[in-house]
């Protein structure tokens, strides 16, 4: 689109007469700018262009924002140019718009303006592009406004609203001119009036116009404030808001008062002052303690060396004599006031938005434990087996996923293969090991929990073998990129939606699947009582097979799933191994919805932690681990315990 | 009386023999007091595999004995070693700091002096205050004491509270593991005071030592292993003999049972796993100043995984099973990774060790539990014919495996 | 040949067979201490790839002093520990005469009490925290003034970024950087409220929470820029979650300290294009020699593989010490090292790093902007920067200076005039 509208200007710009170069002749007066471009320098040469009133200036600054143009190393002209084929470069005079011949890269310098100064460009194009008829160029320019307000596109863009056309369009540039004009326009009611109109909208960009409204400066003052001060709050020294000494470094940092003998300034004023191995009549070999010290300054005192140091007394006094004050910077308090009006409604708008995100967030968290561990409910919880290599089989889901991709380029496709392909890689996987160990090994269930721990180190090498130690890329196709975006505060990636649903999915398979079909019943029946079940004619051998086979075959298919969302490496698996085990223990073996509420909880206690101390996920961690370890001390049996003949022992 | 109890164990006079033997080959081939044979960081290795099957007699003595498979005791070795690495650093930074401050014009304050050693132990992580876990720092014979006393309160609080709510098995088994990766997380915090990922490093330079060289210092340590294993063999081996001993086995054999016997089952558990906790605390404090560092890494769960690992290797439930199983799975695992084994060409496929061995490790763990559930210390039945006598019918093992086999019989 | 050195080397460390190799006597031999198995077996594998290129490269052209030289590569295995101990079985039983190694700091503390102890020479290869001079380590990766600091000004000079979030993995580069910057960043009037700290553990993948803080921090109208020190694996899943929260590099830019070729090859860098990294090597630096490199490494590894920082790092270390040993006479440790201060070497982006005789490089500082085939489009290049050991921006730092020509100091006070330490602090 945007080369097709360079050419049409092109084109018209063929038509013209030919000029004589006056924007070469702009360039090369600014050419040492324009060459070591720098958002704090850059700004005369883009104004140059801009203010030329030459019908190429648009072309010029897209051209330069877009990183395509070129300076001719050997007379230093600068040129747009065009990558041919053939790798070498097209140039394309900016005056005429003809071509004016071709050039080798080396001989050429391309100039590549950084995103601050393609920033300014921006800025420098909205007059342009506000107005311009392709409605791309618009959206662009408006973009440009939004990311960076600035005083001078204000008259521009209200002038623009008039005659736009596209209603998308116009809505958000009247939306913008609101926010505009609360940051820049000098009229006090239309900055009120704009104020009004944008109360409850949650974006975050109302909110970065408004609260630069109300900034405010800590201020102290030996008498009251000066009456035309627009003033926030009066502050009471001593309270939490401003402790005592907060409020004397504001007296000393406002030249009202002497500062306060600090240790280092005591040690300072030592070192400063030793003469003869004496300090103020203290033997330096003495000045190992405080007290000492304060002897030694006060011996300086007296002798006039140093100024007296300020008293606690004194100093509290002083703060008892002044006034402290947050006042705005903005001068007008009708502004302020409505402006503090409108962000009240909106906080708490957001705040309550902000935990419904949370909610979210924690839900996929949840559905992403829920996903690991269903795999886990089912070898662990209803067959009872320690399966340690459940993480792996996670891992061999994820890498099929890989492999799949590499065969079958097209994403969805891929995806839609890569899922039962990862089923049944890991179902066989899981049918061998139950077959080769685990089927030896159920009446030691503490021996399957290492045994299998060593299938899990072996096939984390053997990954490591075959597909190196670097994480391998698995992307999810286009349509699962993006975010569901409900308003600025509340959105969630499709990818955590799509998960979610898969975990629904498996909850549903898994009910289905246990009440309703001879293999569920059949396994409910062996695990109970493996003896009586065989006396009914059914093969423990075989549902044990199938069933653990199946929850592997399940965690493959988790694999898949958490590859997308994160990364695939051999130790994928094993990031996965503890938490799942916990979330099965936690929610109560032998019971989906105990698992599917451990998960949650797991899940929400996360996310709860990382609210309450959002600079550290760690803790938030550890504290989650040290809570399941408490709540298993108090419901050993998890949250949903079995009762009666089905809880086994 | 001790005489009996030397009698009935014949196995603890071979072992210290075997010990005494060995350390004084070590001593005699070493760089520091015998013919130089083997190099220092040898002599570190093999002091190191001590402290091992040191961690792995109390692990027989918590698993193989008791029954209980806790996964988390390297959390306790771990500990003692960060206690004892508190001191080692405190104590080097503080004679550094003071030789450098006596040079300032006018004397220190004692003030001044904690807050250099804070930025220079601290400045590492961004950080110069000394944390309130410090407070016994300057003191080797507080953090002594520690070196026992916290992986011991640690057991007896978690211990208590576990064993208080009848958690047992494999549900033991994960929160045991919890609780380790949950140490483990606490330590990776740079705010937890112990520097992080970083952990305590330099550990191997003993404060005010300078010098004298490595090679001697690692002999000392060598020696204090082996002497720390010799009476912890000790030690084990009188708390498995007699009446106490016969009550654990019988916990680990069926504790409903012994339960209703009347013995205050929760009692004997909790005295096992703080004991053992205690010991595995002394192996970390002797093993990490030969290491030379401790990180949170050290305690990750996997680590307390590979001491079951051993220990059922070398053979449960008896003490020298472990030795065994830490000695030789630990050495050869260095010798594999180390690179120093030979590549072995299989036609088109070059089979290189250090890429493989973890996979032979893990299939070897597997056939170990499927064949041979007695390890290797199950060889040495077979050579002096004190095999066991068969009591009961299958080969089923501890725990719930007493359970198992009545609902076989029936 | 390969065999035999192994078995023997093998039997030498066990201690079984006290003869020495005959082969020994006329080569050079130098430790590869990189792990290759592990965690950081991801890294630091691409690091013992190179130094066996330059090694053979270089016998190729004579060796040095007339030697062949050898490598002896042995795995740490991403332990920590293990680290030290290879150190002392490299220096005392293969007798190594130089090192090349380490990449997390903490594997370099561990090593640094054995190389200080047995007189080693080590050379560093990445990009580190800063706060250490010792004077067996040539730290050849950039301290924090030759990527952090150069970095968050591009940030506030061509970004305007005026609020920043500081996001990184838990552990001593991150940390130790972040405080660095925030005092910086106090010392250029940005407000306590404006900087955001936000630290997740390795390999940490649920990042739509703190995505979401980041977005969050847009409210006061300021413009919000993102400095992370994420380590490894986590990038993957944060650059997802942002790709997937539609945040472009024009609304909340991202420059990364830890992200380099490399680690983009393990995602898809279509959304991330014009997120920014900043680093003293690209693999599209446009040079002869760097093409000559790039092309050497793909011949040897692959044609998927890519250059990084780390080995320019490498590059410019060994063929200083070549130089070093060459002009000393000698692979005597103490000779080489002096030898080496004041060593040029090319960059292979150009202009000529030198060895300071606080042990660090100066070096240009690149900022790249992320392409959507994996490269960096290289829009910032300064001229050399020299790396400072000790920060300015720390209070407790700001005294110490490091000068192992003049001052045979590794950590001298200039304010009482005296060193506080010979041996390093670990």
């Amino acid at each position: 689109m945007r080369q097709l509208l360079i050419l049409f200007s092109a084109v018209i710009l063929l038509a013209l007469p030919a000029q004589a170069g006056p924007v070469q002749d702009i360039l090369q007066d600014h050419s040492a700018l324009i060459t070591k471009s720098s958002r704090k320098t850059i700004q005369p040469a883009i104004d140059a262009l801009a203010n030329s009133n030459l019908p190429q200036a648009q072309i010029v600054l897209q051209t330069w924002q877009g990183k395509d143009m070129w300076l001719r190393i050997e007379d230093g002209l600068f040129f747009r140019g065009n990558t041919l084929p053939s790798k070498a470069i097209q140039l394309i005079d900016f005056d005429s718009g003809e071509a004016a011949g071709e050039a080798d890269k080396k001989a050429l310098k391309q100039l590549k303006p950084n995103s601050g100064v393609r920033a300014l460009i921006g800025t420098a194009l909205v007059q342009f592009q506000l107005i311009d008829p392709d409605p791309a160029r618009r959206a662009e320019a408006l973009a440009a406004i939004e990311r960076a307000p600035d005083a001078s596109t204000l008259l521009p863009l209200r002038a623009s609203i008039e005659g736009e056309t596209d209603l998308g369009l116009k809505a958000r540039k009247i939306r913008t001119e609101r926010l505009q004009t609360i940051s820049f326009d000098p009229d006090e009611a239309a900055r009120i009036a704009a104020l009004d109109a944008i109360k409850g909208d949650l974006g975050v960009d109302v909110r970065a116009a408004l609260n630069p409204v109300l900034t405010t400066k800590r201020m102290v003052f030996a008498g009251d404030p000066p009456a035309d001060m627009n003033i926030a709050r009066r502050l009471k020294p001593g309270a939490d808001e401003l402790t005592d000494k907060q409020a004397y470094d504001l007296i000393v940092a406002a030249n009202l008062g002497a500062p306060r003998l600090t240790p280092d300034a005591l040690r300072t004023a030592m070192v400063n002052n030793a003469a003869d191995g004496m300090v103020g009549g203290v033997p330096v070999a003495e000045l190992n303690t405080q007290a000492a010290r304060e002897r030694a300054y006060a011996g300086l005192v007296t002798a006039g060396v140093v100024a007296a140091a300020v008293t606690d007394a004194e100093a509290a006094k002083a703060v008892r004599a002044h006034r402290f004050v947050d006042v705005y910077d903005e001068p007008s308090q009708a502004v302020t006031d409505a402006a503090s009006a409108t962000l009240d409604a909106i906080e708490t708008k957001v705040a309550l938005n902000q935990a419904l995100d949370l909610g979210l967030d924690a839900l996929s968290l949840g559905s992403i434990y829920f996903l690991a561990a269903i795999g886990l409910a089912i070898t662990f919880g209803v067959m009872g087996v320690i399966n340690m290599a459940h993480g792996e089989f996670i891992m061999m889901g994820a890498y099929t996923g890989y492999v799949v991709q590499q065969i079958i380029p097209n994403y969805t496709v891929s995806i839609i293969v890569a899922i039962p392909m990862a089923f049944v890689v890991t179902f066989a996987a899981g049918v061998a090991m139950e077959r080769l160990v685990i089927r030896w090994l159920y009446s030691r269930p503490l021996e399957t929990l290492l045994a299998t721990f060593g299938i899990s180190i072996a096939l984390q090498q053997i990954a490591k073998n075959i597909f190196g130690t670097q994480a391998r890329p698995l992307t999810s196709p286009g349509w699962l990129d993006g975010a569901w975006v409900l308003n600025d505060v509340v959105s969630i990636s499709y990818i955590r939606i799509a998960i979610f649903v898969l975990a629904l999915i498996f909850l549903g398979f898994f009910l289905f699947l246990m009440k309703k079909t001879r293999l569920g019943l059949e396994t409910r029946a062996v695990t109970q009582n493996p003896r009586m079940a065989a006396s009914m004619g059914i093969n423990p051998d075989r549902v044990n097979m199938l069933t653990f086979g199946l929850g592997s075959g399940i965690a493959g298919i988790a694999g898949v799933a958490i590859g997308l969302y994160a990364k695939v490496t051999s130790e994928l698996g094993a990031d996965y191994i503890v938490q799942s085990f916990m979330t099965v223990v936690v929610g109560g073996v032998g019971n989906i919805w105990g698992t599917l509420l451990g998960a949650g909880m797991i899940g929400g206690l996360q996310k709860g932690i990382e609210w309450l101390n959002p600079s550290n996920t760690l803790a938030a961690q550890t504290y989650m681990i040290i809570f399941i370890i408490v709540f298993i001390q108090f419901r050993p049996r998890g949250i949903i315990a079995l009762k009666g003949r089905a809880a086994g022992d | 009386m001790k005489n009996s109890f030397l009698m009935r164990n014949p196995s603890i006079l071979i072992f210290l023999g075997l010990l005494a033997l060995f350390t004084l080959a070590v001593t005699l081939m070493s760089e520091a007091t015998g013919a130089g044979l083997i190099s220092t960081s040898f002599v570190k290795t093999l002091g190191k595999t001590l402290c091992l099957c040191l961690i792995a007699i109390a692990m027989d003595l918590v698993w193989g004995y008791t029954g209980i498979l806790s996964l988390g005791h390297f959390a306790f070795f771990g500990l003692g070693g960060y206690m004892i690495g508190m001191w080692l650093m405190y104590e080097r930074t503080r004679q550094i700091v003071e030789t450098s401050l006596a040079n300032a014009e006018i004397p220190p304050t004692a003030q001044e002096v904690v807050d250099a050693i804070g930025s220079q132990i601290f400045g590492v992580v961004g950080s110069s205050d000394f944390p309130a876990v410090w407070a016994f720092a300057d003191s080797l014979t507080m953090q002594l004491v520690l070196v026992v006393a916290v992986p011991g309160v640690l057991a007896l609080v978690f211990g208590w509270l576990a064993f208080r709510s009848r958690v047992t098995g494999v549900y033991l088994s994960i929160l045991t593991q919890a609780m380790t990766l949950a140490l483990a997380l606490y330590l990776f915090q740079n705010d937890s005071g112990l520097r992080g990922n970083n952990g305590l490093s330099g550990l191997q330079n003993l404060p005010g030592a300078d010098a004298i060289p490595q090679s001697v210092v690692s002999i000392w340590f060598f020696w204090a292993s082996a002497l720390a294993l010799g009476l912890s063999y000790i030690l084990a081996a009188f708390i498995v003999s007699g009446k106490f001993g016969s009550v654990i086995r019988g916990i680990r054999d069926d504790e409903a049972r012994v339960r209703f016997l009347g013995y205050s089952v929760e009692g004997y558990k909790l005295f096992i796993f703080v004991i053992t906790a205690m010991i595995s605390g002394i192996a970390g404090a002797l093993y990490y100043p030969q290491a030379g560092i401790i990180n949170p890494a050290e305690i990750a769960p996997i680590a307390s995984i590979y001491l079951a690992v051993w220990v059922a290797i070398g053979g449960r439930g008896r003490l020298y099973g472990a030795v065994i199983g830490a000695a030789v799975v630990s050495l050869v695992s260095t010798w594999f990774t180390g690179g120093q084994v030979p590549d072995l060409p299989l036609g088109g496929y070059t089979l290189k060790w250090v890429d493989w061995w973890q996979v032979l490790l893990g299939l070897s763990f597997v056939l170990v539990t499927l064949f041979a559930p007695k390890g290797i210390g199950g060889l040495i039945d077979l050579l002096d014919g004190i095999r066991s006598p068969n009591r009961h019918g299958a080969a089923l093992g501890p725990d719930s495996g007493s359970l198992q086999e009545r609902e076989a019989r029936e | 040949m390969n065999y035999l050195k192994s078995t023997l080397a093998g039997a030498l460390a066990l201690g079984t067979l006290s003869l020495p190799a005959a082969a020994a006597e006329d080569t050079i031999k130098i430790g590869v201490l990189h792990s290759l198995s592990g965690t950081m077996a991801i890294s630091e594998t691409t690091l013992k790839d190179t130094m066996l290129m330059l090694i053979d490269e270089q016998n190729a052209k004579g060796g040095v002093l007339g030697k062949q030289l050898e490598a002896v590569v042995v795995d740490p295995a991403s332990d920590w520990p293990l680290f030290a101990e290879k150190a002392r079985e490299l220096l005392t039983v293969q007798d190594v005469d130089v090192m090349f190694g380490c990449w997390t700091s903490v594997s370099r503390k561990s090593v640094l009490p054995v190389i200080e102890e047995l007189n080693g020479l080590l050379f560093y290869p990445v990009q580190y925290e800063g706060e250490e001079s010792s004077k067996n380590v040539f730290y050849t990766g950039a301290a924090p003034n030759q990527q952090a600091i150069p970095a968050t000004d591009y940030f506030l000079e061509e970004l305007g970024v005026e609020k920043f979030a500081l996001l990184g993995t838990d552990y001593v580069y991150p940390r130790t950087t972040n405080n660095i910057l925030e005092s910086y960043l106090k010392g250029k009037g940005i407000a306590e409220d404006d900087i955001f700290v936000n630290y997740t553990p390795f390999g940490h993948s649920d990042w739509s929470k703190i995505v979401a803080d980041v977005v969050a921090l847009g409210a006061d109208g300021k413009k919000v820029g993102v400095i992370s020190t994420i380590n490894g694996d986590a990038n993957i899943g944060f650059y997802k979650e942002l790709a997937a929260a539609g945040i472009s590099a024009d609304d909340i830019p991202v420059v990364a300290f830890s992200v380099g070729e490399e680690e983009l090859s393990g995602l898809d860098t279509a959304n991330l294009v014009g997120h920014l990294a900043a680093w003293n090597y690209f693999q599209s630096a446009e040079s002869e020699m760097n093409d000559e490199f790039v092309a050497a490494w793909k011949a040897k590894m692959g044609d998927e593989r890519v250059t990084n920082d780390p080995m320019e790092a490498h590059f410019i270390g060994f063929n200083m010490w070549v130089n070093a040993v060459e002009a000393a006479g000698t692979t005597e440790v103490d000779a080489v090292s002096a030898a080496m201060i004041g060593q040029e070497y090319p960059n292979l982006t150009g202009g000529t790093s030198v060895m300071l005789p606080n042990h660090h490089l100066a070096k240009p500082v690149l900022i790249g902007e992320i392409q959507d085939d994996g490269q960096f489009d290289i829009i910032s290049q300064t001229t050399e920067v020299p790396g400072d050991a000790w920060t300015d921006f720390l209070p407790e730092s700001a005294v110490l200076k490091s000068d192992w020509k003049d001052l045979g100091c590794g950590m001298y006070n200039t304010e009482t005039e005296s060193c506080v330490q010979i041996k390093s602090n670990y």
